[in-house]
């Protein structure tokens, strides 16, 4: 690892990954008692009520504890975490008024991703968002929020009536990445996401992106080109899963923890790459473990940031948000006198 | 016809499968190719027609007029600034590309005349890190989406890519951002895209810039799509039908605007630069092609 610059990539807080994993055994282990007492309450019918409550007591101490201090791979588990509040749970709490939009008025509707118009802070706005499901049977007819090309058709057409409305767009991210089958691929997934970027690149109205969970990949970007980037503390955002850069790089899936370091794929990563413009802190233990929390404190960052955008005109954002991606990257101009110096590649040649 | 001979000899990497040099084996018909006649015939092979991958440099000798091309941002180098390490660390990664390609990055961008017409092109080099978009390549397209704009002159993207590169992280897969907004502010000036989609276009690179085309071809036979065949077969758990994800594909399912085979690929793109308001060059009008002096040898 003697090649990581000693830059503050990380959060300051990390600590090692040694301790969190005995941390991650020991709830492991009480998880295991507390299912054990459950058994034999049922089974044998005693009043163990007392002990697994006193056990619950330290698996939430536990949680919190690893909440706190995270390693990337155990932000990735967080970031997945099925009790996470989802889509519609932030949209409940956005809007006083909603109305979803469905289909791609070309080929269908795809529940991956949920769209339409609210009325935000007292004025209208189109909400769009990657769709998780609450449990198996919905996650299964929304495909896991991995969406088809009609999905991010959707999420284009919506923008561009929200264009028309002068209306602002929120788009909450949450997704492993756009569907990997063989209909997508039949009906463009590569052109449908291509065309959505394209899209919010010169879309004329405002955009706040908020990666809640999984930024997965082109799937995740595909609708979050965006005027202002919020993050969860613990969601991640990413090039490709560590499972899959583990297959690839290391030949070996197993080595998904060493891909979630190698990637600086947390918030704090994001911060000090100065790719995420606010990190929104989560409620102890992880928005999963407070969801009513967690959901008003993005719903309070998104009100805060579109009022900020109210008012600018459309040339203005859409130069700034030209600004705002041009210049994300790192290169070294050989050409230069030092050059050694590196620099942040932005702005116009000639 | 061009004449591919004299030209300098490639790579021992790219020779692996050839006895004793003189003869290639066709990856898709497996039949053995005498050699020189695979190079005479702009590498596509004699008894299949089977497109063997272009050097982003052959490619550009291959569509661009004599002596026209002038390359831009050569001196672009990546950095590491993730500190990547898998199994070797990404330096050493970028290091042996440059060795095997003689290139500096994953494309060549530059200015030249097709036919005499002007364009801004860039070609993928497909053998440094698969084509891989990073920070250079993106920042070398975006370069070029912004000169194309000045200039008013067609952008010709020749695309060859397996998609993000995964040791520069979120980096790379905000290229795909990066070169959205570049190439979405190069339309709204009312200048054209060219994409030609090579063997292979995947992954975020189709995901991107390759599909933002005005008009987007590709070479018979390339791998284009999204997700990976792999992948897909994983998730369907079944084999995919044969032709799956390959440029006649693709064409029939409406993605692409033509298939040009190699040898009237120059024509082809001549043909649509004058469609699309590219200035003529009366002086190179009629100008023959492979024109390319390698002048980064000469730095």
């Amino acid at each position: 690892m003697s090649h990581h610059p000693p830059e503050p990539l990380r959060p300051p807080d990390a600590s090692p990954a040694a301790s969190s994993a005995s941390l991650e055994e020991n709830l492991a282990e009480v998880e295991r008692e507390i299912g054990d007492l459950r058994r034999i309450t049922t089974a044998q019918q005693m009043d163990l009520g007392e002990q697994i409550a006193a056990l619950e007591a330290r698996a939430e101490s536990l949680h919190e504890e690893i909440a706190r201090n995270p390693t990337p791979w155990q932000r990735v588990q967080l970031a997945r975490h099925p009790e996470r509040p989802r889509v519609g749970d932030y949209i409940d709490g956005l809007t006083s008024e909603f109305v979803e939009l469905h289909g791609d008025r070309s080929f269908g509707d795809d529940r991956a991703i949920i769209a339409g118009l609210g009325i935000v802070g007292g004025r209208p706005a189109a909400i769009i968002g990657h769709a998780k499901g609450h449990d198996t049977r919905e996650n299964i007819s929304r495909r896991f929020g991995m969406p088809n090309p009609e999905g991010y058709r959707k999420a284009v057409r919506v923008m561009r009536l929200a264009e028309k409305l002068r209306a602002p767009v929120v788009t909450l991210v949450d997704t492993a990445g756009a569907f990997p089958g063989k209909d997508a691929e039949e009906r463009g997934q590569a052109e449908a996401i291509a065309r959505s970027l394209f899209e919010m690149a010169r879309l004329r109205t405002p955009i706040v992106t908020v990666i809640t969970g999984e930024g997965g990949s082109g799937g995740a970007l595909a609708i979050g080109i965006c005027d202002v980037l919020l993050m969860f503390e613990h969601a991640i955002y990413s090039v490709i899963s560590p499972e899959g850069c583990a297959a690839i790089l290391w030949r070996d899936g197993s080595r998904a923890r060493d891909a979630a370091e190698a990637l600086r794929l947390t918030a704090g990563d994001l911060a000090a790459l100065e790719i995420v413009d606010e990190i929104i802190p989560e409620p102890p233990g992880g928005a999963h473990r407070h969801r009513e929390d967690a959901v008003a404190a993005v719903v309070q960052a998104v009100l805060r940031h579109l009022a900020l955008l109210e008012g600018r005109s459309e040339e203005s954002l859409v130069a700034a948000r030209y600004e705002k991606y041009r210049r994300i990257g790192r290169v070294r101009d050989a050409s230069m006198q030092d050059a050694a110096a590196t620099h942040d590649a932005g702005g116009q040649t000639e | 016809m061009l004449d591919w001979l004299g030209r300098p000899k490639r790579p021992a990497s790219e020779r692996r499968d050839i006895p004793a040099g003189l003869w290639a084996k066709c990856p898709h018909c497996a039949n053995l190719v005498y050699r020189k006649e695979l190079e005479r015939n702009l590498r596509v092979c004699p008894r299949c027609g089977f497109h063997h991958r272009l050097s982003a440099m052959d490619r550009l000798a291959l569509v661009l007029d004599l002596a026209s091309f002038v390359e831009t941002d050569a001196a672009l180098l990546p950095e590491d600034p993730l500190g990547f390490v898998d199994e070797k660390p990404y330096p050493e990664r970028i290091e042996e590309s440059r060795r095997k390609t003689g290139r500096t990055e994953a494309i060549v961008t530059g200015t030249g005349t097709i036919e005499g017409a002007h364009a801004v092109v860039g070609a993928m080099e497909f053998g440094f890190m698969g084509g891989s978009l990073g920070s250079v390549v993106g920042e070398k397209i975006a370069r070029s989406a912004e000169r194309a704009r000045d200039r008013r002159w067609p952008l010709v993207l020749f695309v060859a890519s397996g998609g993000a590169r995964m040791q520069e992280g979120v980096l790379s897969l905000l290229q795909l951002a990066r070169t959205s907004v570049a190439l979405a502010r190069l339309a709204d000036a009312g200048v054209a895209l060219i994409t030609v989609l090579c063997d292979p276009t995947t992954g975020g690179v189709a995901a991107s810039f390759a599909f933002q085309g005005d008009i987007i071809v590709a070479e018979p036979g390339a791998l284009i799509g999204f997700a990976g065949p792999r992948v897909i077969e994983q998730t369907i758990r079944q084999k995919l039908p044969e032709g799956f994800q390959t440029s006649e594909f693709l064409l029939e399912h409406g993605f692409l605007d033509a298939i040009v085979p190699r040898a009237e690929l120059r024509g082809a793109v001549a043909r649509l630069l004058r469609l699309t308001n590219a200035p003529l060059d009366p002086a190179m009008v009629g100008a023959p092609a492979q024109g390319w002096v390698d002048r980064s040898d000469t730095r």
